[in-house]
C-alpha cells in the first residue's frame, strides 16, 4: 500500500509538471515549468511603462514612429522629411527651412534606417539618425524632445539606402547611393552608363557635442548599386562594410541584367585611412549643390543653408583603403556581429549566407593575395576571406541580427521566416516563420556592441489575414519574438504605421529620465515671441501683419482683432506660455490654407493667413487643455482692401 | 548651568534653520498631477517645490477665483517673519551667554521659550487668517462656483495642518523642514530649564 501511494505521488507531480511546461498547442514551451503565457509577456499593465523604445522607419510616410516594447504600443509619429498636419511641421514658417533642398522644398520621402547614437560602441541614446531614400537626405532627431533637429542633403548621390548606420563612437553616420549616377550630374546617354556613372558613399562627421552634421568627404566609387552597410565594430572599428548589386552596371531590365553575375562584393572601407588622408589635405573639393537644415530649441525656428562644394575622394589614390569581398549572390544585408569578428553578407538570391572572417579579411590584405580588381580597387579572393556558411535551407536571406549571446538572426524573404544560428559553428538552432514576407529583423541594440537580445521583432511587407481587413490597403505587420529561450516564441503581433524598414530599440531607463518636459518660456529666443501678455500687439507693415498672440488656459490675447483686410498676408506667431507638462494649445484658423498649429509649453510657432473675403473669421484652440478649452476661441474682423479701419486688438473689453 | 546654557544657545540657534529650510509645505496632488504641485512656504517668501509649480498653481486657481499665490514683497509677514526670528536667536543666545557666566538664571530660558511659543502661536494664527482668506475671499466672477450643500459657496481653504480634499485635489498641508529645526531648538531650550533647575537643585552637578 505504502508503495502504491508512493507511485501515485510521483504520477500526479509528473502530470503537473508537464502540464505546467506546455503551451496550447501542447507543445512543450522551451523556457521550462516557469514560462508565462504569451499574453502576459506583452501585458503592460495601466499605468506601466514599457520596458524599451522602438523607433520604426515610416518608409513612405517619410516619418519615424515610436511603439513600446514588448506591448506594440504606438506612442508618438515624429514628423521628419514629410509634412505633418497634426503639429504643423513642414507647414509652420519655423519648420519649413527643414524640407529645403536643393531641388526646392520637398514635403516627402522614403525613410529607411533609423540608428541611435552610440559611445564605444553602446547605445547612448542622445539621438537617432534616419535616411530619406527619394531625395537623399539624413535627419538627426533629438531624443530630449523627440523632434527632427536636423537635415543633411546629401549631393552627388541617389537612392540614399545605404544608410543612415554610425560608427562605435557616433564618429560618422554613413549615406551610401544606391543609384550610380553621373558625377557631376549631366545630360548624357542613359546606355553609357557602364564605365561612366559613380557611386557617391558620404561620410558624415557628427559633431560630438551638439551632435550637428558635414559632410565630411564623399567616396567617389565605380558604378554598381550600394545597397546597405554596416560599421565595423571592436577591433574592426575603423572599417565599413557595403554590400553592392549590379556589379554588372546594367542600365535597364535590372531585375535580369543586374543578376547574372554569380557575385557581387561587400567593399570593405577603411574610413580611417581616409580620414587620415583627407586630414591631410587629401582629396577634391567640387562645387556642389545641398542644403543643411538646422533646428533650434531656443529660437524654435529652422534656417536652411545652402552648401556649395563637397570634398570627394578617388579611393584608387588611397591604397590599401578599399577591398571588395566576392559575395553570392546579389546580397542585400550586410551585418557585423557584435563582437567585430564577422561580416555577414546575405546574398538574396541564394539560399546560404556567407560569413566573411574580419582576421583573414585583414591577412589577406597584409599578403596581397589578390583576385584581380575592378576599376583599379583589388578585390579579395572569396576563399581566403571566407569564415563559414550557414546552410540555411531558406531562400532569400536579408538581414542579420544579434543576441549578444554568440547567437545570429536571419530573415529569410522569400520563405517567409526567420533563422537562428550559431556564430562560429554556423550550425542553425531553430526557425521560425513569419507571417509574411519579412524584411528587416530587429533585437535592441541590434546595431551596437551590446545588444539587449530579449526580443526580436521582425518586420513584415505582408499583412494580409493577420488582421480585420480595412479595404485594399493594410499596414504593415510586426511580429515580437521572444528569444531568451534556446527556442524562438512568436508572441505577439502589432500594426505598423507607413513601411516600417528597419528599426532601433533602446532601453527605456536610457531615454526616458531625459525627456524634456516642457521648454522654458524664458529661454525662448524667437524673434516674434510674445513673451509677456503686455507685449501682445498687432503691427503692419505694407500688406504683411503681424500678429504677436499668447496663449494660456483657456484664452489667446488678443481674442478680438479688427482693422485686417483682404488682400493681407497675416503672420499669427503664437507663444504658448504654459509651463506645465503635456498642455500644448492647438490653433486654426478658418479659411487658413496651410495648417493648424499645435504649439508646446513655452514654444512658439508661427502660421499665414491671407484672408479673402469680407467678415468676422473666428480661430480657436483645437488641442483640449481645460474645462474651458471650448471657450478658447477669438475673431479676427476683415474688412474691404480699401477700408480705412485702424488696427486694434483687445482682450476682455 | 553651563550645560543648560549650552544647550539654549545650541537651541536658539537651531532657529537660524528657517533661513535655508521653509517652514511649511503644501502639497496639492491629483491623478492628472501624477507628480503632484507643491509650494515651500519660507520665511521670506513662497517657492514652488519645483520649477513651475507656483505659476500652474496660479494657473489652476484662476478657474476658481483664488487670488494669485503672494510675492514676497506683497505680504508684510516675509519682512516681520526673518526680524522677529533673528531677534529670537540673538535674544536665545545672548541669554544663554549671560546664563554661562552666572548673570542669569535657567527661568529666563523657559521665559524666552514661553515668548517664542507665543510669538509661534500668533504666527500660526496669521497663517490661518492668510489662508483662509485665500481659500475663502474668491473672485465674484470666478468661472467655476461651488457650493455645499446647504448652500453656501465652497472654499478652498487648504488645512493649516493635515490631508483635506478639495473637489479633485488631495491637498497635504505639513511644517517642513525649517519648522523642525525651529521645534527642536525650542526643545532644547525647555531641556536646558530643566538641566540647569536640575543643576540648581544639586549644585554638586
Amino acid at each position: 500500500m505504502k508503495k502504491y501511494s508512493f507511485y501515485l505521488v510521483t504520477l500526479l507531480g509528473s502530470v503537473l509538471f508537464l502540464s505546467g511546461c506546455g503551451d496550447q498547442n501542447g507543445n512543450a514551451s522551451s523556457n521550462g515549468a516557469l514560462a508565462s503565457n504569451n499574453a502576459e509577456k506583452v501585458y503592460v499593465a495601466p499605468g506601466e511603462h514599457d520596458e524599451f523604445y522602438a523607433f520604426m522607419s515610416g518608409g513612405y510616410s517619410g516619418n519615424v514612429t515610436v511603439y513600446g516594447l514588448p506591448s506594440g504600443r504606438m506612442f508618438k509619429e515624429i514628423p521628419v522629411f514629410s509634412q505633418f498636419p497634426t503639429n504643423g511641421y513642414g507647414y509652420s514658417e519655423e519648420t519649413k527651412p527643414m524640407l529645403e533642398t536643393s531641388f526646392g522644398f520637398i514635403p516627402n520621402d522614403d525613410s529607411h534606417h533609423p540608428d541611435i547614437s552610440q559611445t564605444n560602441g553602446e547605445l547612448d541614446g542622445r539621438w537617432l539618425f534616419i535616411n530619406g531614400n527619394n531625395t537623399p537626405r539624413i535627419a538627426r532627431i533629438d531624443l530630449k524632445t523627440f523632434e527632427t533637429a536636423e537635415i543633411i542633403e546629401v549631393p552627388n548621390s541617389a537612392g540614399n539606402h545605404s544608410s543612415s548606420y554610425i560608427t562605435e563612437n557616433s564618429e560618422y553616420v554613413v549615406a551610401g547611393t544606391r543609384f550610380s549616377v553621373p558625377i557631376p550630374q549631366r545630360d548624357m546617354p542613359i546606355k553609357d552608363y557602364k564605365g561612366n556613372f559613380k557611386g557617391a558613399l558620404s561620410f558624415i562627421s557628427v559633431a560630438p557635442e551638439t551632435g550637428h552634421m558635414d559632410i565630411k568627404f564623399q567616396l567617389i566609387m565605380p558604378g554598381f548599386n550600394y545597397d546597405l552597410s554596416h560599421p565595423g565594430r571592436g577591433k574592426s572599428h575603423g572599417w565599413f562594410f557595403f554590400t553592392t548589386y549590379n556589379t554588372e552596371e546594367a542600365n535597364s531590365l535590372l531585375e535580369v541584367n543586374a543578376s547574372q553575375n554569380d557575385k557581387d562584393f561587400i567593399a570593405a572601407v577603411n574610413w580611417k585611412k581616409i580620414e587620415e588622408y583627407v586630414e591631410n589635405g587629401g582629396g577634391t573639393m567640387v562645387p556642389a549643390n545641398y542644403t543643411h537644415n538646422l533646428y533650434s530649441d531656443e529660437t524654435h525656428s529652422a534656417t536652411s543653408t545652402m552648401k556649395k562644394e563637397v570634398l570627394t575622394v578617388d579611393p584608387t589614390k588611397v591604397p590599401g583603403a578599399v577591398f571588395f569581398m566576392p559575395t553570392p549572390k546579389s546580397p542585400h544585408g550586410v551585418d557585423v556581429n557584435p563582437t567585430g569578428d564577422y561580416i555577414i553578407g546575405n546574398g538574396k538570391l541564394s539560399a546560404d549566407l556567407t560569413v566573411f572572417s574580419f582576421d583573414k579579411m585583414i591577412a589577406a590584405i597584409d599578403g596581397k593575395k589578390y583576385d584581380g580588381e575592378a576599376y583599379g580597387l583589388p578585390i579579395l579572393k572569396f576563399e581566403d576571406v571566407l569564415a563559414g556558411q550557414v546552410k540555411s535551407g531558406g531562400l532569400g536571406p536579408l538581414h542579420t541580427e544579434f543576441d549578444g549571446k554568440g547567437n545570429a538572426y536571419t530573415t529569410f524573404f522569400i520563405s517567409s521566416e526567420v533563422v537562428k544560428w550559431k556564430v562560429g559553428t554556423w550550425e542553425v538552432i531553430d526557425r521560425k516563420p513569419t507571417f509574411y514576407s519579412v524584411g528587416h529583423c530587429m533585437i535592441p541594440g541590434g546595431n551596437s556592441a551590446k545588444p539587449f537580445g530579449k526580443y526580436l521583432i521582425s518586420l513584415n511587407k505582408i499583412t494580409k489575414d493577420r488582421y480585420l481587413p480595412t479595404g485594399p490597403e493594410l499596414e504593415h505587420s510586426a511580429q515580437l519574438y521572444d528569444i531568451t529561450g534556446d527556442k524562438m516564441e512568436l508572441i505577439y503581433d502589432f500594426p505598423t504605421h507607413g513601411e516600417p524598414h528597419y528599426a532601433a530599440a533602446i532601453p527605456a531607463s536610457i531615454l526616458a529620465p531625459k525627456s524634456q518636459k516642457i521648454y522654458k518660456l524664458a529661454e525662448n529666443e524667437h524673434p516674434f515671441a510674445t513673451k509677456s501678455v503686455s507685449d501682445a500687439r498687432v503691427v503692419r507693415d505694407g500688406n504683411v501683419v503681424h500678429v504677436y498672440m499668447a496663449m494660456i488656459r483657456s484664452h489667446f490675447t488678443p481674442d478680438n482683432i479688427e482693422g485686417i483686410k483682404v488682400g493681407d498676408k497675416v503672420y499669427f506667431h503664437i507663444t504658448n506660455h504654459e509651463q506645465d507638462f503635456d498642455v500644448p494649445h492647438g490653433f486654426m484658423m478658418i479659411g487658413a490654407t496651410n495648417s493648424g498649429l499645435l504649439i508646446m509649453p513655452g514654444q512658439t510657432k508661427t502660421t499665414v493667413w491671407e484672408p479673402k473675403q469680407e467678415g468676422v473669421w473666428p480661430f480657436y484652440c483645437t488641442d483640449f487643455c481645460s474645462a474651458l478649452h471650448q471657450e478658447m476661441q477669438g475673431y479676427v474682423r476683415v474688412s474691404p482692401a480699401s477700408s480705412n479701419i485702424d488696427l486694434s486688438w483687445s482682450l476682455g473689453e | 548651568m553651563k550645560k543648560a546654557s549650552i544647550l539654549m544657545i545650541i537651541g536658539s540657534l537651531c532657529l537660524l534653520g528657517l533661513f535655508k529650510f521653509p517652514l511649511w509645505n503644501i502639497m496639492l496632488g491629483a491623478p492628472q498631477y501624477p507628480d503632484p504641485l507643491g509650494m515651500n512656504i519660507h520665511i521670506t517668501g513662497i517657492q514652488g517645490v519645483s520649477e513651475f509649480d507656483l505659476q500652474n498653481i496660479d494657473g489652476l486657481n484662476h478657474y476658481i477665483g483664488m487670488k494669485t499665490i503672494p510675492k514676497a514683497d506683497e505680504m508684510w509677514e516675509f519682512k516681520a517673519f526673518p526680524i522677529v526670528i533673528i531677534s529670537m536667536s540673538v535674544l536665545g543666545v545672548l541669554l544663554g551667554l549671560l546664563g554661562f557666566v552666572g548673570k542669569v538664571d535657567y527661568r529666563y530660558f523657559l521665559g524666552w521659550f514661553i515668548l517664542m511659543s507665543i510669538l509661534g502661536v500668533m504666527g500660526m494664527y496669521d497663517f490661518n487668517v492668510w489662508l483662509t482668506d485665500y481659500g475663502s475671499n474668491l473672485d465674484p466672477h470666478a468661472i467655476i462656483k461651488v457650493t455645499n450643500e446647504d448652500g453656501t459657496p465652497m472654499t478652498y481653504k487648504p488645512p493649516l495642518f493635515g490631508y483635506k480634499k478639495l473637489l479633485n485635489f488631495n491637498v497635504s498641508s505639513m511644517p517642513a523642514l525649517g519648522a523642525w529645526a525651529m521645534f527642536l531648538g525650542m526643545s532644547l531650550t525647555v531641556v536646558a530649564f530643566l538641566v540647569g533647575w536640575k543643576s540648581k537643585r544639586s549644585p554638586s552637578s
